[in-house]
């Protein structure tokens, strides 16, 4: 009786990781600076493998399978946010900046880089 | 048939991030998106492994979260200390 309202949950879940997923690499090719990328790639990272790992785990039930699914989202939802911090830090110290307007938010950004890479200016 | 069309979604999406890893401007846009491609090859291989209904897929998923993790922490560190550790001088170069 169950099993039908799983599978349809479960593929409810799928569709819309795949959805972010589709939304997120449209993201990476229109948005116009690095760290605005940087955020539709997160939306792959967390949204979409999240939601569809989610579904898969709802398919295969009380399973070895399942357990294993949640061991790879578990590492992808530590390791994923690590990387882009490392990226978005070796980005901002070699002068990839944000697109800014006003000089309060140029302050910010100048504040954002290491303490290592701004001791030459 | 549902988890074919989850796949060709996924793959639309490596062609979209495959993009921007061939025109984007600098280094720091091509690691963004060969990570992207990344995390989406690992969601390709544990649905693939659904479609043809053989689980040992999940292992290789899993050996590719790991390696697309130390991949991309190997060649931003590469590219900020043109160095994988130590330099010559015996200077820590620092951990990113």
């Amino acid at each position: 009786m169950l099993a039908p309202i799983l599978d349809a949950l479960s593929w409810i879940f799928i569709i819309a990781g795949i959805v972010f997923c589709l939304i997120g690499g449209y993201g990476i090719i229109k948005l116009k600076d690095f760290f605005a990328r940087l955020h539709a790639a997160s939306l792959i990272d967390t949204l979409g493998i999240g939601l569809v790992f989610v579904g898969l785990i709802l398919q295969a039930g009380f399973t070895l399978v399942a357990a294993k699914l949640v061991l790879i989202l578990i590492f992808v939802f530590f390791t994923s946010p690590t990387a882009t911090y490392a990226l978005a830090r070796a980005a901002i110290n070699h002068d990839v900046l944000p697109e800014v307007e006003t000089d309060e938010e140029r302050e910010l950004v100048r504040l954002s880089k290491t303490k290592e890479a701004r001791a030459p200016q | 048939m549902m988890f074919a069309a989850a796949a060709a979604g996924v793959v639309i999406t490596m062609l979209l991030v495959l993009v921007r890893s061939l025109v984007g401007p600098n280094i720091y846009n091509r690691i963004l998106s060969v990570n992207t491609f990344g995390t989406l090859s690992v969601m390709l291989i544990a649905i693939y492994g659904f479609v043809d209904d053989r689980p040992e897929f999940l292992d290789l998923a899993l050996t590719y979260a790991l390696i697309n993790f130390i991949g991309t922490i190997a060649v931003t560190k590469y590219v900020t200390f043109s160095d994988m550790g130590h330099g010559d001088d015996g200077d820590p170069m620092g951990d990113i």
